[in-house]
């Protein structure tokens, strides 16, 4: 009963939001917060599926190469380093100062090496995005059980079969938290590399409406923004599940 | 088959080094059935780990068939006590078991035939596709037992195996184990802090005084095969090597002076101070 209740707030509080939203607005004239209504259509006729070609699709397609090349670097970086403690101790300066670096500082670089098409997008996505994965993925391998290293040790278990079927998965739930974090980092990034220098895209979009007072083209905009990082963090989290379900398992039964 | 001569373990150096190991010396022939005892703190696991290769000993060395060891032996397997820390929760039972066979390149057929004739021999063959924490404990040590014996060793470290689990499924694990000592004809040599265990399971028992361990004795167990959880528990002789084996660390833990007295009645019926915590 309690559930039912939960899921049923959880549905209705954010329509009730809306509503609220539209009534308001509705009524009011305020240049910078059209109605509602005025925003839904917008979005409507811009999403649906207008400038998905020209805006939306570039916009995923630097986020999601930026992501997956970042995963993939970070966690090839990331096992070697868990495994060495001397290479983790040599490395780690250099990788506490590349971290501290504040993304946007290096935009105006990645633009003037690698110009203002993709590449550059992509580079600053990726350069973020790594951080997170890399450093969890080195907990992750560093807090795999003694007990389980010897395991592996004393049943001649090593190389491939280590890497893939001991150290990988038993750092893969670190490297998941890592991955979700990077997730939003990339939504965020792609928003801030499309907003300079870009020709198109969904934050070129929204800064593009902006300066030229389509304001209910920029709320269109910023609605879409949000929902797709809602929707990537919840895809996030179904490939999760079923990746680490026996995590859950294991852990579910180790409470009691 | 198993020598170990002088092995002793310090750890660190100088002022501040630990010596975990004094000197110890014993031998284990083949299909023989050694139990490891002493008090607890004595540096049993550390015994263990430097025999199978995990460890360096600082001194002596443990030679195999003849061969010194100095890393873990392919003919050896080993059976830990945190089953639940030395399986993998992301495979299951059959995958846990196959893991270490892969790279012995049996064949396909030659590997499942193994992995399903070990995991019957433990009695888990309809829980082989579950997952280790589908498990109790008990049975996740059975899936232990399992993958070390489907490595085909000669030989089976076990240490203190039986330690985390209730009593009445420790009785039935250590007739398991005398079970399958039989059926695949390995030699065990097996750790425990519990007296009444090592009696019962071994044909001989290494008894250790604690640390910078040495040996204290060794003794042979002549009770009958094959062992019985009632039958030979109720043997003089059985009474008997008990309350010798816990004198011999009783007096060793604490100068034979109050504890003496309790291994003076050990003979009688089973208490919890039996066990010296390991």
């Amino acid at each position: 009963m309690r559930r039912h209740l939960a899921i049923a707030l959880e549905i209705a509080v954010p329509i009730a939001l809306l509503v609220i939203w539209g009534v308001w607005s509705a009524s009011g004239d305020t240049f910078y917060f059209p109605p509602l209504t005025d925003i839904l259509q917008k979005f409507q006729e811009l999403w649906l599926f207008d400038r998905v070609g020209s805006d939306v699709l570039p916009s995923l397609q630097r986020l999601f190469l930026g992501y997956l090349i970042a995963c993939a670097v970070a966690v090839a970086i990331g096992i070697p380093l868990g495994l060495n403690p001397l290479l983790r101790r040599a490395t780690s300066p250099i990788v506490e100062f590349l971290r501290a670096i504040p993304p946007p500082a290096l935009l105006p670089f990645a633009i003037v090496v690698l110009g203002v098409g993709n590449a550059g997008k992509v580079f600053l996505i990726a350069f973020v995005c790594v951080w997170p994965v890399l450093l969890n993925t080195i907990d992750g391998v560093t807090g795999i059980d003694p007990t389980l290293r010897e395991t592996a040790r004393s049943y001649g278990v090593s190389g491939r079969d280590r890497l893939l079927r001991i150290v990988l998965p038993a750092a893969s739930p670190q490297i998941f938290a890592g991955m979700r974090t990077s997730l939003s980092l990339a939504l965020i990034l792609m928003v801030i590399s499309e907003m300079v220098a870009s020709t198109n895209g969904i934050g070129f979009f929204v800064l593009q409406s902006q300066r030229s007072f389509a304001i209910p083209e920029m709320w269109a905009g910023i609605l879409l923004l949000g929902l797709l990082g809602y929707a990537l963090n919840l895809i996030f989290l179904l490939v999760e599940r079923r990746v680490l379900a026996w995590h859950r398992g294991a852990r579910a039964s180790a409470l009691g | 088959m198993l020598e170990v001569s002088q092995l002793g373990k310090t750890y660190g150096e100088g002022e501040n080094a630990t010596h975990a190991i004094g000197s110890i010396s014993f031998g284990i022939e083949e299909k023989e059935f050694v139990c490891v005892v002493g008090p607890s703190g004595c540096g049993k696991t550390t015994l263990l780990k430097c025999m199978s290769g995990l460890l360096e000993p600082s001194t002596g060395s443990t030679a195999l068939k003849g061969r010194t060891v100095d890393g873990p032996p392919p003919e050896m397997a080993l059976v830990f006590q945190e089953y639940s820390r030395s399986l993998l929760p992301w495979m299951s039972v059959r995958g846990n078991v196959t893991l270490p066979l892969r790279h012995k390149k049996l064949g396909k057929g030659e590997t499942a035939r193994l992995v399903e004739e070990a995991v019957e021999a433990v009695g888990l063959a309809a829980f082989i596709d579950r997952y280790p924490w589908e498990l109790s404990g008990g049975m996740q040590q059975r899936v232990a037992i399992a993958r070390a014996l489907a490595y085909q060793p000669e030989i089976l470290l076990m240490d203190e195996p039986f330690a985390s689990v209730d009593a009445q499924t420790r009785g039935d694990l250590e007739d398991l184990v005398l079970q399958v000592r039989e059926q695949f004809g390995v030699t065990v040599l097996f750790v425990t802090h519990d007296i009444d265990e090592s009696v019962y399971l071994a044909d001989r028992i290494v008894v250790l005084t604690p640390s910078p361990t040495e040996v204290r004795e060794v003794l042979t167990v002549d009770l009958p095969h094959p062992r019985d959880q009632v039958d030979t528990k109720e043997l003089p002789e059985f009474a008997r090597l008990r309350a010798h084996v816990y004198r011999l660390i009783k007096r060793e833990q604490s100068g034979g002076e109050e504890d003496a007295t309790t291994g003076g009645r050990a003979g009688g019926e089973r208490t919890d101070r039996d066990r010296v915590r390991g």
